[in-house]
C-alpha cells in the first residue's frame, strides 16, 4: 500500500477546497437556510406535521442528504477531472499507485468534505428547529455510505466528462431531479399510489427515508431495504470505476 | 562509455513491442531497445514518429499492444510499483496545477510517488534548477521557462535513477537550456539513467553516449554517437583562395572539388574514415595549377545531416 501517495492526494485536495473553503461552505448554508425559511417556515406553517414530526423538522434529513448528495459528487467529478484538464494526470497515471489507492484518496478526500458540509448544515439546522436524533450511530453510517457512493459516481463522471458541460450534465439532468423526486421534502406515502410505485425506482427515495429513519424513526421504505440499497449502490459504482481502471477509460490510451 | 554498461542488467529493456491505437493506427512497431544503467540515450525522430507513445508505454500512461518492457529487471504491467518508482517524467507539455505553490506541488509529487518527506532534498532540487527563490510563488505567476524548471524538479522529488526528459528544450531560453544540460551532467554522475527524446538534433549531438532513431513507430538506428558519427559522418573541406576563379578548371574538377562563394573558395566532401582521403593529391594540383591558398578548414557533418540522410533513406 503506497499510504504516502494516498496521504499526498488527499492532502493536495482538501488544501485546494480549503483555499476556497469560505465560499464552498458558506452558499451550501445560505441556500439551506433558504429552503428552511421558504419550505420550513412559509409552506410549513401550512402543514401540520408529517408522519408526527413538524414539517420543518422532517425535511431537515432531506435537506442534509441533498447536499450530501450534490457535494460529493461534484466534489468527486471536479477532483479527478482537474487534473485531466490541467494535464496534470500523466502525474497519478506514472506513479507507483494502484487503482484502488487512487480511489481512496480522491473519493476520501471527496466524501469528507461533503461530511463536513452536511455536519455544518445539520448544525444550522438546528438553529431553526427542534432537532432530535434517535439513532445518532446509524445517522452517520448513512451519511458515509451515501458519501462515499456518490463520491464514487462523481468519480465517474468525472473521468467520463471531457468538458465542464459534461461534469454538469449528470449532476444537474439526473442526480438533482432524482433527489427533489426523492423524498427530500415530502414522504412518498403523500403521493398517489402510482407515483408511489414509480417512486421505488429512484434510488434516493432509499438514501433519504434511511436517513430520515436515523432521525425520526419513521421512513419509507424498510431500514434493511434502504441500507441494502445503498450498499448495492456503492458496489455498482464500485464495479464501474473497476471496468474503468481495468480498461484505462478516457484515462489510459 | 559507462562503465556498468557491460555488466550490470539494462535499465530498460524493451522486447517485441507494439502498440496499436483503438483508431487501428499502428504507433509503435515492434520495437526492440536496451537502455544501459548510466547513460544518455536520445531518442531522436520527426513530429508524429512514436517517441512520446515510446515513453508513454514505459512510463505507464499508454497500455502495450504487444510486447514486454523490463524497468530495473521488473516488468513495468506486472510490477508497476518498482518500476515506476524508478523514474521521473518530464513530460513534453507544460502542465501544473497553476494555483499551487512551487514548494507545494514538488513536495506533492515526491509523496505521490511513495517516498517520506524530505524537505532537505526539496531544497536541494530547488536549488539546483535556480527554483529556490520561487518556492512560494504560484505556478500561475512563472514564466514558461520556470514552469519548465518546476517540471523537472518534480520528476527529480522522489530520486528516480531513471530520467525521461520527453522535449525538455523545446520553446525554452538559452540560459534554461544550460542550467537543464548541467543538472543532467550532475545527475549522469551519480548514476541516473537519462532518456531525453528530441528532434533539435544538437542536444543529441551534445549530451548523449547513444542515440536512437525512431521513423513512424520503427527504431531504424540504435548506435554509439561517436561511432555513428564518425560511420556515417562525411567530413567537408573548404579551401579558400587568395584570387577568386571565374571558373573551375577541369582537372580539378576531375578530383570532385566544386567551386562555390563567388569563386572563393573550393569545396570537397570526403570519408574521414578512408585510408585515402584523397586530399594530399588535390593540394599538389591545386597547387599545380598555380592558385595559392589564403586558408583550409575541415567541417564534420552534423548529426542532423545523418537524420535527414537516414530518413530519405527510409522514404
Amino acid at each position: 500500500m503506497n499510504l504516502y501517495a494516498i496521504k499526498a492526494i488527499y492532502t493536495f485536495e482538501m488544501a485546494r477546497w480549503w483555499r476556497t473553503v469560505m465560499q464552498s461552505i458558506i452558499s451550501p448554508v445560505v441556500s439551506t437556510s433558504l429552503y428552511f425559511v421558504v419550505f420550513g417556515a412559509a409552506i410549513g406553517s401550512r402543514i401540520e406535521s408529517v408522519e408526527g414530526v413538524s414539517y420543518a423538522a422532517f425535511i431537515v434529513p432531506g435537506l442534509i442528504m441533498l447536499s450530501l448528495l450534490q457535494q460529493s459528487l461534484s466534489n468527486a467529478s471536479f477532483g479527478i477531472y482537474f487534473p485531466k484538464f490541467a494535464g496534470t494526470v500523466y502525474e497519478i497515471l506514472t506513479a507507483p499507485i494502484s487503482h484502488v489507492e487512487t480511489v481512496i484518496a480522491f473519493v476520501g478526500a471527496a466524501a469528507t468534505k461533503s461530511i463536513i458540509l452536511a455536519l455544518i448544515i445539520l448544525a444550522t439546522a438546528a438553529l431553526f428547529v427542534d432537532l432530535q436524533i434517535q439513532h445518532p450511530v446509524w445517522m452517520v453510517v448513512f451519511m458515509v455510505l451515501t458519501a462515499l457512493t456518490f463520491s464514487l459516481i462523481g468519480f465517474i463522471i468525472g473521468i467520463w466528462a471531457d468538458g465542464f458541460e459534461k461534469l454538469q450534465l449528470i449532476p444537474l439532468l439526473i442526480v438533482t431531479p432524482l433527489a427533489f423526486l426523492g423524498g427530500t421534502f415530502y414522504s412518498i406515502s403523500m403521493l398517489p399510489e402510482t407515483w408511489q410505485t414509480i417512486a421505488l425506482f429512484n434510488p434516493v427515495v432509499y438514501l433519504v427515508s434511511g436517513f430520515r429513519w436515523s432521525f425520526y424513526g419513521v421512513a419509507d421504505v424498510d431500514i434493511a431495504i434502504s441500507l441494502g440499497m445503498t450498499l448495492f449502490f456503492m458496489a455498482a459504482a464500485l464495479a464501474i470505476i473497476t471496468w474503468i481502471f481495468k480498461t484505462g477509460y478516457k484515462l489510459r490510451s | 562509455m559507462n562503465m556498468h554498461a557491460t555488466t550490470a542488467s539494462p535499465a530498460v529493456a524493451i522486447t517485441g513491442l507494439d502498440k496499436t491505437y483503438d483508431t487501428g493506427f499502428s504507433a509503435l512497431k515492434n520495437i526492440n531497445l536496451e537502455i544501459r544503467p548510466g547513460e544518455i540515450f536520445a531518442l531522436l525522430g520527426p513530429n508524429g514518429a512514436g517517441k512520446t507513445t515510446l515513453i508513454g508505454t514505459i512510463c505507464g500512461m499508454v497500455r502495450p499492444t504487444a510486447g514486454q518492457i523490463l524497468v530495473g529487471g521488473y516488468d513495468v504491467i506486472t510490477q508497476f510499483r518498482k518500476t515506476r518508482a524508478m523514474i521521473g517524467l518530464v513530460p513534453q507539455e507544460l502542465t501544473g496545477d497553476r494555483f499551487e505553490t512551487v514548494w507545494a506541488t514538488v513536495s506533492f509529487t515526491r509523496g505521490l510517488f511513495g517516498k517520506p518527506r524530505n524537505d532537505a532534498i526539496i531544497e536541494k532540487i530547488l536549488r539546483d534548477l535556480s527554483l529556490w527563490d520561487k518556492r512560494n510563488d504560484k505556478l500561475i505567476t512563472l514564466s514558461g521557462g520556470m514552469k519548465r524548471r518546476v517540471l523537472i524538479a518534480k520528476a527529480l522529488s522522489h530520486e528516480p535513477s531513471i530520467l525521461f526528459l520527453d522535449e525538455p528544450t523545446a520553446g525554452v531560453d538559452v540560459e534554461l537550456r544550460r542550467d537543464m544540460w548541467n543538472v543532467v551532467r550532475e545527475l549522469r554522475e551519480q548514476g541516473v539513467t537519462i532518456i531525453l527524446t528530441t528532434h533539435y538534433i544538437e542536444e543529441a549531438e551534445e549530451m548523449a553516449d547513444r542515440i536512437g532513431v525512431i521513423s513512424r513507430g520503427e527504431i531504424i538506428l540504435v548506435e554509439d554517437k561517436i561511432e555513428l558519427m564518425s560511420k556515417l559522418g562525411k567530413k567537408d573541406l573548404a579551401i579558400q583562395l587568395q584570387e577568386p576563379l571565374k571558373a573551375l578548371p577541369p582537372s580539378l574538377e576531375a578530383l570532385g572539388l566544386k567551386l562555390s562563394d563567388g569563386g572563393e573558395e573550393l569545396r570537397f566532401s570526403y570519408d574521414s574514415q578512408s585510408d585515402r582521403t584523397g586530399i594530399a593529391t588535390l593540394i599538389a594540383a591545386i597547387s599545380e595549377e598555380g592558385y595559392r591558398i589564403k586558408d583550409v578548414s575541415t567541417h564534420q557533418s552534423s548529426l542532423e545531416d545523418i537524420f535527414i540522410g537516414l530518413l530519405r533513406e527510409r522514404t
